[in-house]
């Protein structure tokens, strides 16, 4: 009986709680990114999974360059030596599209919805570009060792039948993103700049009224979403792989999670990043083996007893989405009902 | 310019640019642009009026589309007896626990008092309500797709003709118009555009998946046609003479073996033509009658209403006009047409693909259409999917010839030259989103402004 | 000449006038008070003193200076603060972090300005850790109030501080805009508690619609029948 409890733990931890804890990890650091825009610029960036690609895109090409250099890290992908060129890549395209798009409505105090259309056109371009640059196939950019702990090694050392593996892509993301959160927020809690940015996305006027410089917060704003979306793109790049497509369908888990936290609050954007995460990778998981371990063999389950087929991941951040909307549309953590 | 002369001249260049086509390469090939513009057109319309009319920004053009593209399989493919036979009763047991299930949901969200004990009985019910569903439908759907599965292995549709589908497919998509507007209206706007984005991946993964329903990505083949065959025509009397006739000049100086070959020729060139002509009168008949009806509407008291809302939706909300309701209408008329759209692509293609469906070609395509119409301005719209498709189509081939040009002096098989002739495809969004962005800005009531409002 | 004064002001949000050749002024150590009718324009007078106004004609000069051109943060970089009657406090911030971000202009002698605001105001301090959304009615106003004094201003602007608050809460409320003034800081405010205010005032401007109709001293005018019975309700 003990045997089996464990067997199904480790079945758990390697198909649920280790993929599952990536994936949060790199949702979090994508709605992040949106909802620090969305709370400073009052509108839906729908460029933002571009911007995760365009930054992505950046890292390969500076890690095919270092590869070609002979350049590594060992163990480690050298993807992580060719981060900052993404995160420079990132931060100068969001700034861009800032200056020549985003600015002159922003001075115009148009509608928000003006905005979001304007993003959907830095979309176009930015997916352009991209595709223009790598094109729009698949690509796997990891190098290194693949894993941290080895599934066969893992069985033979604890003598169980299932086994664990964990990738090094896996513990990195989660590495780097606990990192990122956690410089974000002694950024936003302890410093000046950061606090002025709070008091900005809290009530506009009262920070114009406080001396607060408005470019200012917005350019700083960008340049941590970017960096946030180059960090998050290259990760899931790292992780599974880079394909272009895949970027702008992130963008709909990203908002769930973003909108469920509550938007412009980035407790509540990591919150809701581990929903929305846990919530894909359970209801799309099979658990007929692991209730096999664990019930009766006249309850065990014929079928894969999976609740959706994996095609439909999207539908769970969806139904969340739509969840959120109907129930408590500020979010977990009172975000602004907008 | 006036805005009679401004529209003048839009039409006047979406026409040259078609007789280059036409002149240039074929008119077969400028007919098949042609058709293809008409269907954009009925699209950027029917954004427009949800757009234009109501504010409403929908991202989520594709699903509907899909959903219309779904009717053509429904209704004019024949249904499989086998299919019906393995899966069908399972189908409709799985479908009657889950509209039990849902009834019962329904019911308790009424009658109970908002509680913990609601919520705990509202998720088993639901749970409960799917896992029964479950029992019944894996099997179901396995007999089904395991019948003839190269040929058929779906239910397969209705048998009735395709053009029928043009209906239905607006059904569809008014039916899922009505239940995203239940859920996202009377949200912030942005929050609808999240939400029609997220309906229209789902519509989209569903018909890619559900094989029993669709084939998937097997995709289906060989749909009906409300117009006669190529083949048909070149073996019918009177098309053949017809093409004799007007052609009569060059067939004159031919005889026996040459003459018959040459009108032969002639025929199959002709049954082409004459085959898009018929679509493309089907088609500019849609077109006509919705556009008809849309600028009827937008004169009437209701179109009166409705801009009064879109100017001020407080004010209007505060004349106790029902803000939400009204834009709930707008949003199910603008997507019921999407949805005939949807048909009348799939019906021309002959085909469903559901692969096919990408958001840039299916959702943001069609906005660019709509802002460069001009937001509010039927007339526009129409232009602005004639002009916009047009660039779409001829982008990639401009595109190729640039780059062609650029690299003219790099030398042959460089990897750089490679690179970017391969690439010259992706030119489109790039040029889309320039297009976008610069009417946006400096256009902002788009390239056809409305006149005299 | 007076430290702020607005000459002539005439103005008002893009449609009709809502202030025609409105003068106001206030000299530092003194309280002036706007008062009048719902609709009179006290809080577009203020504001109009402050820049969120267009003004079609008129001058504002601060400390001699004519600074009718200049933006609203302008002003604030010169010494002028103002209290907005609702939305004027970081909701989500603390109450310490909404005084901070007060002195965001200011670099050197923060921790004593603050302590200055701690001990005007004892409850600021008790709360400094919790975040201002929390606080009560008065206790909010104290730290909007806080957050302006926070700039080291010249000048104190009040857009109905009492609007919504209890009678208790009133008076202290004023008792504090007292000591205020004794550091020497010039206070105005928009009032609709026109009796109790112009108790404090030093000095007094009766408007109507838009225009000036009473100025005075506080006690003056407190003690003018007719305005007693137009607006003071007797």
């Amino acid at each position: 009986m003990l045997p089996d409890l464990v067997n199904a733990a480790v079945l758990l931890g390697n198909y649920v709680i280790v993929p599952g804890l990536a994936y949060a990890a790199q949702l979090a650091l994508g709605a992040l990114g949106i909802t620090l825009v969305f709370g400073i610029l009052r509108f839906a960036n729908l460029a933002h999974g571009d911007l995760m690609a365009f930054g992505t895109m950046a890292t390969i090409l500076a890690t095919w360059l270092l590869q070609a250099w002979g350049v590594g890290l060992g163990p480690l992908p050298t993807a992580l030596l060719a981060l900052p060129f993404g995160i420079v890549a990132a931060i100068a395209a969001a700034l861009a599209a800032d200056r020549l798009v985003f600015r002159f409505y922003r001075r115009r105090r148009s509608a928000p919805i003006v905005l979001v259309m304007a993003s959907l056109g830095v979309m176009f371009l930015l997916n352009g570009l991209v595709r223009f640059i790598i094109g729009p196939g698949d690509r796997q950019f990891t190098d290194g060792e693949r894993f941290i702990v080895k599934a066969r090694e893992f069985k033979r050392a604890t003598g169980l039948a299932e086994g664990l593996s964990i990738k090094t892509t896996q513990c990195l993301t989660v590495v780097v993103a606990a990192v990122a959160v956690f410089l974000l927020f002694r950024f936003l809690q302890r410093t000046r700049t950061g606090k002025s940015m709070r008091a900005y996305s809290d009530n506009e006027d009262l920070a114009l009224l406080s001396g607060i410089n408005p470019e200012r917060v917005v350019l700083i704003a960008w340049a941590i979403a970017a960096a946030l979306a180059a960090i998050a793109g290259a990760l899931y790049g790292l992780d599974k792989s880079f394909k272009p497509f895949t970027y702008f369908q992130l963008l709909l888990p990203m908002f769930a999670a973003a909108i469920l936290g509550g938007i412009g609050q980035p407790v509540g954007a990591i919150v809701g990043a581990v929903i929305v995460a846990f919530s894909e990778v359970t209801v799309t998981y099979a658990w007929k083996k692991f209730l096999h371990y664990l019930l009766p063999g006249p309850w065990q389950p014929d079928g894969l007893a999976q609740l959706l087929s994996t095609d439909y991941k999207f539908a769970v951040s969806f139904m969340i989405l739509v969840l959120v909307l109907l129930l408590r549309p500020s979010g977990i953590f009172r975000g602004r009902v907008l | 310019m006036t805005p009679a002369l401004r529209n003048a001249v839009a039409l006047a260049i979406v026409g040259a640019g078609l007789a280059g086509v036409g002149f240039g390469q074929s008119w077969s090939l400028a007919l098949a642009v042609f058709n293809l513009c008409l269907i954009s057109a009925l699209m950027s319309l029917a954004v427009n009026i949800q757009w234009g009319y109501a504010g409403l920004f929908n991202i989520g053009i594709m699903g509907f589309a899909a959903l219309g593209g779904l009717a053509g399989v429904l209704v004019s493919r024949p249904p499989v007896p086998a299919a019906w036979a393995a899966g069908g009763g399972g189908l409709f047991i799985a479908l009657l626990i889950l509209m039990a299930a849902g009834g019962l949901a329904l019911a308790l969200a009424r009658y109970m008092p908002r509680s913990r004990m609601r919520a705990a009985a509202l998720a088993a019910v639901v749970l409960a309500g799917l896992f029964g569903a479950g029992v019944f439908f894996d099997p179901a759907v396995d007999a089904i797709e395991a019948v003839e599965p190269a040929k058929t292995g779906y239910l397969g549709g209705l048998g009735l003709p395709i053009i029928l589908s043009w209906f239905a497919g607006g059904l569809l998509a008014a039916g899922a118009a009505f239940v995203i507007g239940r859920i996202a209206l009377g949200l912030r706007s942005d929050y609808f555009a999240i939400a029609t984005l997220g309906i229209s991946e789902i519509v989209i993964a569903v018909l890619k998946n559900e094989d029993w329903l669709t084939r998937g990505v097997k995709n289906v083949t060989g749909l009906g046609r409300p117009v006669p065959y190529e083949v048909d025509l070149q073996r019918d009397p009177w098309f053949v003479d017809l093409v004799a006739v007007l052609h009569s000049r060059s067939l004159e100086a031919l005889s026996g073996e040459a003459h018959e070959a040459a009108l032969r020729e002639f025929a199959v060139q002709s049954s082409s033509l004459f085959v898009k002509l018929c679509y493309a009168g089907l088609f500019l008949a849609v077109l006509a009658v919705v556009f008809w009806l849309s600028e009827r509407a937008l004169h009437s008291p209701w179109g009166r209403m409705m801009r009064a809302i879109r100017d001020n939706e407080t004010a209007a909300g505060a004349m106790g006009k029902d803000v939400t309701r009204r834009h709930r209408q707008v949003f199910i008329l603008g997507s019921a047409v999407v949805g005939v759209a949807g048909a009348m692509l799939t019906t021309l293609d002959g085909q469903f693909t559901p692969a096919g469906y990408q958001p840039l070609r299916f959702t943001f395509l069609i906005w660019v259409m709509v802002v460069v119409g001009g937001s509010g301005n039927n007339l526009g719209a129409v232009l602005g999917g004639f002009l916009i498709w047009f660039v779409w189509i001829e982008a990639e081939p401009a595109g190729l010839w640039l780059m062609q040009a650029l690299t003219a002096g790099l030398p042959e098989g460089s990897a750089f030259r490679e690179h970017l002739l391969a690439s010259a495809a992706h030119m489109r969004p790039l040029v889309m989103g320039l297009i976008l962005l610069l009417v946006m800005r400096f256009r902002p009531r788009g390239l056809i402004p409305a006149g005299g409002r | 000449m007076s430290f702020l004064e607005g000459e002539a002001m005439t103005g008002g949000y893009g449609g009709a006038d809502i202030i025609r050749g409105c003068a106001i002024a206030v000299e530092r150590g003194e309280i002036a008070v706007i008062v009048g009718p719902n609709g009179a324009g006290k809080s577009t007078a203020m504001k109009a003193l402050l820049g969120m106004v267009r003004l079609r004609s008129g001058t504002v000069r601060l400390d001699g200076e004519d600074i009718t051109g200049l933006s609203p943060q302008d002003r604030v970089g010169r010494g002028m603060a103002f209290v907005p009657q609702t939305d004027n406090v970081f909701a989500t911030l603390t109450v310490r972090e909404n005084l901070e971000m007060g002195a965001f202009l200011r670099r050197q002698g923060v921790g004593e300005t603050m302590e200055r605001v701690f001990e005007l105001f004892p409850a600021v301090r008790e709360n400094r850790d919790r975040p201002a959304g929390e606080l009560s009615g008065g206790q909010r106003q104290q730290v909007a109030v806080g957050r302006a004094l926070m700039t080291e201003p010249a000048v104190l602007m009040l857009d109905e501080p009492t609007a919504g608050v209890s009678p208790i809460v009133m008076d202290d409320l004023f008792q504090r805009m007292l000591e205020i003034r004794g550091a020497g800081i010039a206070i105005l405010m928009a009032e609709q508690n026109a009796r109790q205010a112009l108790a404090i005032a030093d000095r007094g401007y009766v408007l109507v619609t838009g225009e000036n109709r009473f100025t005075d001293t506080g006690a003056a005018l407190l003690a003018n029948p007719e305005v007693r019975r137009s607006f003071l309700g007797g």
